[in-house]
């Protein structure tokens, strides 16, 4: 199964780097008007605006050299559309002079209320304040839609890759390949803590981050629950469940009640041990702030995406002498867990913790995969430590990514 | 004598955490009623930004995001106060929307105190216009990127976008000469960066929160044109400008602060080794 | 059928969701927003589930009198204040102009206390560092150091004590270098290692291997 998968997966990229190589039809005819004053931009260039769904023409040109060496006597560019080369013209933008981008020479008008294979001809018109204008007409030229974002690429490399390894290994260990995972000691502490509460006869509190079930952090925090609700049941402790998001409550109670379920205590489980307190980021620190001071747990468990609340959850319940587990992916809130807790998942050892407590061989898979990913982007900051320093080539380009994927 | 002294470092170790509290309120408190002048040297990356928007025309179209709520109006609500009076200095248009929902509210309040210093209004629609917030992120950012008037058909206050004459050939980045983003997190000045300048361009200048600003660094110089990165960035940005106000002052109550909190660690690893030799001595 | 719905429901999303990123055509690449937009009304619509719950349990607190009732007394009589403020004395559509009972409950009750809350952290900040910053190990050793440079380079005394030395050794300078260098790399390694771990967990999670969020294995 896994080997059809990668095919299939390798047959796509195949498709998609033809779909991409393929070059989108330009326009590049100059055609100055007779005029005096204001310099002509000397290239107007309009393609296909690429990576969209159809739609968009960019227009590009050069800046008029008046525009470069007389800014204060410039006015600007009008942007003129056509759908026939003698018009009638309209005026469908207008941009300031000046630099914008990475080439200072160079602007660019994106037309984004083109029809997919109607030829369009544009016009840049430079103006000055003096009222002397010239325009430059470019070749016509069509949208179209693509099927296959070039510009990402090197992620879509990225994410078969990973994907491939963590196949891979999650096949070795259903295989019954054993897999090595060192000891965190987060995850070990686990058992002494919920066993803490229990002795002391106080409650454990678990907080499931301040994001809504859209955050994967938050879904990462709710399978620690599933683990430490089967041990508070076992162990016949008292667990609460404060939670910031009304979708958040409703899954950790399921959450809840399957592990009372399978540590054959249903009876135990009541639906007001997960409860909603405010979707207000302060308003949730303030209460659990309250309730922790009051009601003083024996033990806390933070698992899942935080903010600025962090360190307040954490000194309040470091001031009452709870042992307190921590765990977090957002890395400005790792100091402060770090300084505060007495165990902190960092990072990744979040979203390692459901393989760890489980030891299930499918979930160990996925981990080494992992680490094979993290190997290969170990070897390419080394390669490319060494490439870049040594100027053969920028290697670093190898690695842009153009922000979003319309 | 040596089992008092112990005993001292020992109660010095495990000081009661209000004492400390004391002394920083104190410490932050006090300075507010004194008359201190504070030296602030002004960093290249809060330069850059100023040196960006001096270089801008009177009257250019500045777009501001305002990306925080009241929990982080202490360190951003002085840098929007001081951008916004600057603006009303410089005649520039300024085009106010929010990622979050205070966002906008925040802005109001900002211009309500850049009005009362330059002593003059902005006419709302014509060197203003408050387009508020609007859900969707990232996205939010990506609309704008293609068409503004689409991705805020109404300003704030439920009025066409199209019928006031600032939004006049405003048709997406291409027509703002200036991007200026105060955030305090998630979405922010990275979904700026990695939606708005990328793809589109625009040129970009940020505050942040003293815990956000690290997050955004990699970005300076290349992407953002300038940060001012937390209280401290704020009150250099009232130095350039020449305008004054909350940040300068509360950098002094920071100061003393920050030194006060530095004085607790050095004692407290005074005592962390004063106990530590004597358990030495006495296990050995 | 309970348990496998759910997980078709999620793999079919999540691969279609993983392949509009790199297909701009239509209709895949608005499904990310058009998602992203179901997502939120679903997510307003289930605010009611939780202030309910809220309204519910703080209710049972104040009836049957348990232990701290009086805070849960404090949560209804708040809750409803604002809902019936920011339905009937609000402005309307001018919600946030001055004047109104809403925009005084907002400058004068909810932003001081969010303020307050958010100011806590420079009093946590305090005891937290006296607490954690002593140099029992090397390594809480140079992090004892980089809190020391870092605290003082951040507000101008720093450079003042400083001053007389050359302009690379100023406070300031060693403290943006901390920030820029060391914690960068330390950050962007974090990251690397989080983004893998994102990848791998919503594998599994697309796969059905992970299975907790249902309720079980």
């Amino acid at each position: 199964m896994p080997k059809l998968f990668m095919l299939g997966l390798l047959m796509a990229l195949l498709l998609f780097i033809s779909a991409a190589a393929q070059p989108p039809p330009t326009g590049n005819l100059d055609t100055a008007q007779s005029a005096s004053g204001v310099a002509a931009p000397p290239k107007v260039t309009a393609f296909d605006t690429p990576n969209d769904a159809g739609g968009s023409i960019t227009i590009q040109w050069e800046r008029s050299p008046d525009d470069v060496f007389s800014p204060q006597d410039f006015a600007g560019y009008d942007i003129l559309k056509a759908t026939s080369p003698q018009g009638p013209f309209t005026k469908i933008g207008e941009v300031p002079g000046g630099s914008r981008g990475p080439d200072p020479l160079t602007r660019t008008y994106m037309d984004n209320g083109t029809k997919d294979g109607v030829l369009y001809y544009y016009a840049v018109d430079a103006k000055a304040f003096d009222g002397s204008s010239r325009t430059v007409t470019s070749a016509p030229t069509t949208s179209k839609e693509q099927w296959f974002n070039s510009s990402q690429l090197n992620l879509f490399i990225a994410v078969i890759f990973l994907t491939a390894a963590i196949l891979y290994y999650i096949s070795s260990a259903k295989a019954g390949k054993k897999l090595y995972i060192r000891k965190i000691a987060g995850l070990e502490a686990v058992d002494e803590a919920v066993g803490r509460a229990t002795e002391m006869g106080k409650k454990i509190f678990f907080i499931p981050g301040t994001q809504d079930m859209d955050n994967v952090q938050t879904i990462a925090g709710l399978t620690i629950l599933g683990r430490v609700a089967k041990l508070t049941a076992e162990y016949e402790a008292r667990i609460d469940v404060p939670v910031s998001r009304s979708l958040v409550m409703v899954t950790a109670r399921e959450v809840v009640k399957e592990a009372y379920l399978k540590a054959g205590r249903p009876e135990a489980y009541t639906d007001d041990m997960v409860y909603y307190l405010t979707d207000d980021q302060f308003g949730y620190a303030a209460g659990i702030e309250g309730m922790v001071v009051r009601q003083k747990p024996a033990t806390i468990f933070y698992q899942g995406a935080f903010y600025a609340e962090s360190l307040i959850l954490a000194e309040t319940g470091n001031s009452i002498g709870a042992i307190q587990i921590a765990g977090t992916a957002m890395p400005a809130q790792l100091p402060f867990f770090v300084a505060a807790c007495d165990y902190t998942l960092i990072g990744e050892e979040l979203f390692a913790a459901s393989a760890y407590l489980s030891h299930e061989p499918k979930q160990l898979g996925s981990l080494k995969g992992q680490d094979l990913g993290k190997l290969v982007f170990i070897l390419a900051l080394l390669i490319g430590v060494i490439i870049q320093v040594s100027g053969i080539f920028d290697f670093s380009s190898l690695f842009n990514v153009v922000g979003g994927g319309e | 004598m040596a089992i008092e002294n112990k005993g001292f470092w020992q109660k010095l170790m495990t000081i009661d955490r209000r004492i400390i509290f004391i002394f920083i309120f104190v410490a932050i408190s006090v300075p507010m009623f004194l008359k201190i002048e504070l030296k602030i040297p002004v960093s290249p990356e809060v330069e850059s930004l100023y040196q960006t928007i001096s270089k801008l025309p009177d009257g250019a179209k500045v777009l501001v995001s305002l990306d925080y709520d009241p929990g982080s109006e202490p360190e951003l609500q002085p840098m929007a106060e001081t951008f916004f009076t600057y603006c009303l200095q410089r005649k520039f248009k300024v085009i106010v929307i929010g990622l979050w929902p205070q966002g906008a509210i925040q802005a109001e309040h900002a211009r309500i105190v850049a009005e009362e210093k330059v002593g003059r209004k902005f006419e709302y629609g014509v060197d203003y216009i408050n387009l508020g917030y609007q859900a969707g992120n990232e996205m939010v950012i990506q609309g704008m990127g293609s068409s503004i008037p689409q991705t805020f058909s109404v300003d704030y206050f439920g009025t066409p976008t199209t019928s006031f004459p600032i939004m006049q050939g405003v048709t997406n980045f291409s027509n703002i000469d200036y991007v200026f983003n105060l955030s305090a997190g998630y979405p922010g000045t990275v979904e700026w960066v990695l939606f708005a300048v990328d793809r589109f361009n625009v040129i970009l200048g940020a505050g942040n929160t003293a815990v956000q600003a690290p997050q955004v660094y990699p970005y300076l110089g290349k992407q953002l044109k300038g940060i001012l990165g937390g209280m401290k960035g704020g009150a250099e940005f009232e130095i350039l400008t020449g305008l004054k106000g909350r940040a300068v002052k509360y950098m002094v109550g920071q100061t003393f602060a920050h030194t006060i909190i530095v004085l607790f660690i050095l004692i407290a690893n005074i005592a962390y080794f004063a106990t530590r030799g004597k358990e030495k001595g006495k296990t050995v | 059928m309970k348990r496998e719905v759910p997980l078709i429901i999620c793999a079919t999303v999540g691969i279609v969701l993983i392949f509009q990123y790199f297909i701009p055509a239509e209709p895949f690449g608005t499904l990310n927003q058009v998602f992203s937009d179901w997502f939120q009304v679903i997510g307003a619509f289930a605010i009611w589930l939780g202030a309910l719950n809220l309204i519910k349990v703080s209710g049972n607190n104040v009836y049957k009198k348990r232990k701290d009732w009086p805070y849960s007394l404090l949560i209804i009589i708040s809750f409803f204040v604002m809902v019936i403020v920011g339905f009937f004395f609000s402005g309307g559509r001018r919600f946030q102009d001055q004047g109104t009972a809403f925009s005084a409950l907002y400058d004068y009750v909810y932003s001081p206390l969010t303020s307050m809350m958010f100011a806590l952290l420079a009093f946590y900040v305090g005891s937290a560092s006296y607490r954690a910053f002593r140099a029992r190990t090397k390594e809480a050793t140079v992090l004892l150091l980089a809190a020391f440079f870092v605290m003082l380079g951040r507000v101008p005394l720093g450079d003042t004590l400083t001053s007389w030395l050359p302009n690379w050794l100023h406070m300031s300078n060693i403290a943006n270098w901390i920030m820029n260098i060391p914690n960068t790399a330390g950050q962007r390694a974090i990251m690397i290692g989080i983004a893998l771990g994102t990848v791998s967990t919503s594998l599994r999670l697309i796969l059905g291997i992970e299975r907790s969020y249902l309720g079980g294995e």
